[in-house]
């Protein structure tokens, strides 16, 4: 009796963690996949971000007395060509490629979800311009799109330390479409509700109906797809980089990491420079795809596949 | 005539299908004095809904329009209002309730949020002031626990709460005209007569003028003053409560009243009027009910009756009175 009592106070004073948020928590909490990823991905971003504190290598950078060791004590990965410990280069690059794919990720579900929302919501001229735009990039094959891009930046001769911010940009330039698209189509449908006839008949502006009524309808498409994005960029992003195209050195990413293998002699003496950052991004991606599926599941049963 | 709230004349609202146009509302004329409470009646699909979205200015312009007549509220025609101006007066002069409460509210928002929205919206009171508003507005619509159901989501209350609080929402400008478009129609039994009594009661509090949307002859009993029957997108007949309920004369009125079971009087079937609403897209010129009219005669067939006033105040479209008054 009393313990109950106390629940209610509780749920009283906190209105937004409503029974609603409660359910997806529990049914996330089931699911053992989602949490390993969860698990790994809170690793990697551990190592990627505090494990650089940890290193003794991070200041010293090149070390010609030192190159090409394979893994020991001292370098628990060994070192490249140019001296660098492997170790402390895969968790540099990890705070690039995972910063990298989390912005890209930002940017596009902000695109995207904005431009989703216009479209769906006031129809008409609006809808097809976007909607037509969105189709062409659609119709375009991601990854020559993405090298034609990088090839005119590589022209403009961008200063490497805003290439990441540019490479951010190239990836949700190539990710808003679907997005939009998916949002524009949960917006058309939304808007056949009843409830938001209702905000027409109250009289309410355009901008509450948008932010107030719509924009919490679709937040749960909106995170999970976005952390399903978060894989895909972050793919991408290694995929330029691996050509050249994306980061450049001397910053590290993943994928700028695995050009050695590009290299026969390292690809067969000395997989500790190609393998480790490999495992990286297979690992951080598949994490990031179980959590996805997972808060997928959580928050909309109905969409899980059987 | 100052004291009309609302004037409609010679509502005309189609509709745009695959069979063709439809006219939803056809040459609708009425008005509502202040103060009075109006009932549309008439079965499904006869146009009583389309009236309702017409007024509200909610008839989606893909799928249909106002092709003719005026829409008069307090003397401003509202078909010829600037979208701004007609969105000040929705949810502030004229609001309405929707026939399903459950669907009616947005499912992530809580029910206080709801309720403070047209407040701060129309109102331009602060966020605490429009709670305190929004609190009083619980209570007055008959639910207690004020700040627990604040907080709560449509999905954790009934149905029936729901409509109180559709009802609070719709109260919370003092509107001087509530359409109502089947308010009770979602409710089971119990719960509609403690609606009606609530909007019967809240009308009389404030002198508000409503516009009440059923097809549930009980319903138009308890709260109408005035009713208009509907049929096909027509008015058929008219006139205030007490007569019509005494002396139907058109012949679908009268079905409409036989086919009500009445209480203390075992009948072994109730009566029914036979046959369907006609297609609205392929209407010809006659009488709309004349297929499944009793009395049909020639005329009815041929050309359709003018609506006219009969002496004690009622008004009826039917060439059974047509004679009388033209011999």
């Amino acid at each position: 009796m009393e313990s109950s009592a106390v629940t209610l106070e509780k749920n009283k004073k906190l209105p937004r963690s409503s029974s609603l948020w409660r359910q997806i928590a529990r049914r996330f909490l089931q699911n053992k996949m989602s949490l390993i990823g969860l698990a790994f991905l809170i690793f990697i971003i551990l190592f990627s971000f505090i494990g650089p504190f940890f290193s003794p290598y991070v200041n010293l950078g090149v070390d010609p007395t030192n190159i090409n060791q394979s893994p020991s004590a001292q370098h628990w990965l060994g070192t490249d060509k140019l001296g660098r410990d492997v170790l402390t280069r895969l968790m540099l690059a990890g705070r690039i490629s995972l910063l990298v794919g989390l912005g890209a990720m930002v940017m596009s579900v902000v695109i995207g979800g904005v431009l989703g929302i216009i479209s769906g919501f006031y129809r008409g001229i609006v809808d097809q311009i976007i909607m037509r735009i969105a189709d062409v990039l659609m119709t375009l094959p991601g990854l020559p799109l993405l090298f034609i891009m990088a090839a005119i930046l590589s022209e403009w001769k961008v200063p490497t330390e805003y290439r990441i911010y540019i490479v951010m940009l190239m990836l949700s330039i190539v990710g808003w479409p679907g997005l939009a698209r998916l949002v524009r189509s949960q917006i058309l449908s939304l808007s056949e509700r009843q409830f938001m006839q209702a905000t027409e008949a109250l009289g309410l502006r355009d901008t509450r109906k948008l932010f107030k009524h719509l924009l919490p309808n679709i937040i749960p498409l909106l995170i999970v797809s976005g952390t399903l994005s978060v894989g895909g960029a972050i793919l991408s992003e290694s995929t330029l980089s691996f050509f050249g195209l994306g980061v450049v050195p001397p910053d590290a990413s993943w994928g700028n990491m695995i050009t050695s293998a590009n290299s026969l002699l390292d690809f067969q003496k000395r997989p500790w420079l190609w393998v480790p950052p490999g495992l990286a991004i297979f690992l951080t991606v598949i994490s990031i795809n179980l959590l996805g599926d997972g808060l997928r599941d959580a928050i909309d049963p109905n969409m899980r596949r059987r | 005539m100052g004291n009309t709230v609302l004037d409609v004349k010679n509502l005309l609202t189609q509709y745009y299908t695959n069979g063709g146009v439809i006219k939803a509302v056809d040459d609708v004329s009425f008005s509502i004095p202040k103060g009075q409470t109006v009932c549309l009646v008439g079965e499904s699909g006869c146009g009583k809904s389309a009236v309702a979205m017409s007024i509200m200015g909610l008839i989606d312009g893909g799928s249909g329009g106002i092709k003719n007549g005026e829409i008069l509220f307090e003397g401003k025609d509202l078909l010829k209002l600037k979208k701004h101006e007609l969105r000040q007066l929705r949810g502030n002069d004229i609001s309405m309730i929707f026939q399903e409460p459950m669907t009616s509210l947005n499912p992530v928002l809580t029910i206080g949020g709801q309720i403070m929205e047209p407040l701060m919206e129309h109102e331009l009171i602060s966020k605490k002031e429009a709670k305190k508003r929004a609190l009083e507005l619980i209570e007055l619509v008959g639910i207690g626990r004020a700040e627990e159901i604040f907080n709560s989501y449509p999905h954790q209350l009934s149905g029936g709460m729901l409509q109180r609080i559709m009802i609070a929402i719709a109260l919370a400008c003092s509107p001087n005209l509530l359409i109502a478009d089947e308010p009770t129609t979602a409710l089971d039994v119990t719960i509609q007569a403690q609606i009606l009594d609530l909007l019967r009661s809240l009308k009389e509090q404030r002198d508000m003028s409503m516009l009440l949307i059923t097809h549930d002859l009980g319903v138009v009993a308890e709260v109408a003053d005035y009713v208009i029957v509907m049929y096909a997108g027509k008015v058929i007949e008219e006139g205030p409560v007490v007569e019509l309920f005494k002396n139907p004369k058109h012949p679908y009125t009268k079905g409409l009243l036989k086919a009500k079971p009445v209480i203390n009087q075992r009948q072994e079937e109730l009566y029914t009027i036979a046959g369907q609403v006609p297609n609205l897209a392929t209407l010809t010129p006659s009488c709309y009910f004349s297929e499944r009219c009793e009395q049909c005669m020639a005329i009815c067939k041929e050309q359709m009756p003018k609506i006219n006033d009969l002496d004690n105040g009622q008004r009826v479209a039917c060439w059974l009175y047509e004679e009388v008054t033209t011999v």
